[in-house]
């Protein structure tokens, strides 16, 4: 398997050679945010086409096709429409707090995206408590949309943020949990090493067997969840609150949180990938060496970017299946069936590893 | 100068700057937001110093945790008439200058004459290969000298009291 860090430390080296080391690491700071935020935006892009395109198969229509080949120029239509529309200021509002409140959101899904192991060797941010971190990070969302709610002075803006904050508080929990479960299988939390480990052993959702799989269920409904996607998408649900939190929202601050959603829904799906699909960690059956001979040589990052897009596709498949819940539906479901189930599955997995009974 | 001081005073600016503002700030929502950044420059100097887990810790906790319940119980409970938060008298801002001072007073007293042990192990610049998830994880459930079981517990006992309390008062009659 190929080493990104072969590439970086090279990068290191040669800057290091003609600039003294603080000058090196600015400038592979700057590089660093540049390559996020450019990935951020090309795959949100991707996601963008993917849902209409998704969208449309599930309710048997044909979705965009007028726009470039297959309909494949739309998003950028859509972008520049965006671009172009003023931003409108209200009267009566807190405009500072207005328009600070899409920054807070996208800059937590940002932190989180760095989280991501695209590649062996190819992390942004890798910490001795890298999912601790992750889920920290992940956090700061919901102090956004609650302001965005406040805000916007606004009644539709207010319950939804209301409901979008109860929602995402609640579903943290689950969320939590079942990292803790499959820390628990892993013995770490460092992203790299959790993947390593993958790579080395098999996936973890193979290794930890019933306990696993059930986490990996649990972790898919409340990641949907923790994005506000359907059918938990009721803080934005257009047929009673117009769009929620960011009714008022207009233009690109308006584009900030369509992004931020897109790109959260494939985090959610990369730390499922991370933590349950083996990272960039390729398919290996034992036994048969030729097929693992030939699966070792596609390059990490087309493995880890081809599970990411299956479990977002799962999710999408979940989105336009299931109808809206209530909010009560939602908070019950998440309070006395997910949590407590989690919790129980968190004991069946530590009676697994303390006996031993893993791969 | 190196990066790492530039990087501190910076934060330390910042963390100055907003605690003011948060304090001075008319708007109760607006010192719950200017709390949030002195709670994310805080973890900063976390990071700064190689204490990762602190610094996750504390956007955890606070950032996510406890700002959060401020900025719910406002929305919860705020109208538009206490959307100002009370003027200012003479005596009190004599009040606060008086207890500022007091505070100053003591903090200065204490880390002027405190003799501050260094841990076993630490260096200057903690390495995060030092103090690892595990090692955390160890101490703080170990009866050991330097074991934080007791502090745990009690912690855990005080969150049940809320728990229960947050029953009693929202059940039905």
């Amino acid at each position: 398997m190929f080493d990104f860090s072969i590439v970086s430390q090279w990068i290191h080296g040669l800057l290091t050679s003609v600039m003294p080391e603080w000058g090196a690491l600015l400038i592979e700071c700057v590089l660093v945010a540049l390559v996020i935020i450019t990935l951020y935006a090309v795959f949100a892009i991707v996601l963008i086409y993917m849902e209409r395109k998704v969208c449309a198969f599930f309710q048997c229509r044909i979705g965009p096709n007028r726009v470039g080949k297959w309909g494949s120029l739309q998003v950028f239509a859509d972008v520049f429409k965006m671009l172009t529309k003023e931003i409108i200021s209200m009267r009566n509002s807190d405009l500072l707090l207005h328009n600070l409140a899409p920054f807070l959101v996208i800059v937590a899904s940002m932190l989180t995206f760095s989280c991501l192991p695209w590649n062996k060797g190819a992390l942004i941010l890798d910490f001795n408590v890298g999912v601790f971190f992750l889920l920290a990070a992940s956090s700061i969302g919901v102090v956004g949309i609650l302001l965005a709610g406040w805000s916007s002075n606004n009644k539709y803006a207010l319950i939804g943020a209301m409901r979008s904050g109860a929602q995402i508080i609640s579903y943290e929990l689950s969320i939590g949990m079942t990292m803790l479960t499959m820390i628990a299988l892993t013995g770490t939390m460092q992203i790299s090493e959790l993947v390593q480990q993958q790579a080395d052993y098999g996936w973890n959702l193979f290794r930890g067997h019933v306990p696993a799989v059930i986490a990996f269920l649990i972790y898919l409904v409340a990641g949907n969840a923790e994005c506000n996607r359907g059918p938990f998408d009721l803080p934005e649900s257009e047929s009673e609150l117009t769009a929620g939190y960011h009714t008022e929202y207009s233009g690109m601050h308006f584009g900030f949180y369509y992004l931020a959603e897109y790109l959260n829904l494939f985090i959610v799906a990369g730390i499922a990938t991370t933590i349950f699909l083996g990272g960039w960690a390729p398919i290996y059956f034992p036994g048969l060496d030729g097929f693992n001979v030939v699966m070792g040589y596609i390059p990490g990052a087309v493995w880890f970017i081809g599970k990411t897009f299956f479990v977002v596709f799962l999710l999408m498949w979940m989105r336009w299946t299931f109808p809206r819940l209530r909010i009560d539906q939602i908070l019950s479901l998440e309070w006395k069936y997910l949590l407590p189930i989690s919790m129980v599955n968190l004991v069946l997995m530590a009676l697994v590893v303390a006996f031993g009974i893993h791969f | 100068m190196n990066a790492e001081l530039i990087i501190f005073l910076v934060l330390a600016l910042c963390v100055a700057v907003l605690s003011v503002m948060t304090v001075t700030t008319k708007s109760i929502i607006r010192a719950a937001t200017y709390l949030l950044f002195v709670l994310f420059g805080t973890a900063g100097f976390y990071f700064l110093m190689g204490y990762t887990f602190l610094g996750s810790v504390q956007v955890m906790v606070y950032a996510g945790g406890i700002i959060v319940l401020y900025v719910f119980s406002i929305l919860l409970t705020s109208g538009a008439k206490d959307d100002k938060l009370s003027t200012l008298t003479k005596g009190k801002i004599a009040a606060s200058l008086l207890s500022s001072l007091v505070g100053l007073g003591v903090v200065l007293f204490i880390l002027l004459t405190h003799q501050f042990k260094t841990a076993a192990g630490v260096t200057d610049t903690p390495s995060e290969s030092l103090i690892t998830i595990d090692t955390i994880g160890q101490f703080m459930l170990s009866t050991d000298k330097a074991g934080y079981l007791l502090p745990f517990e009690a912690v855990s006992v005080l969150l049940l009291a809320c728990i229960i309390g947050g029953l009693v008062i929202a059940r039905k009659r």
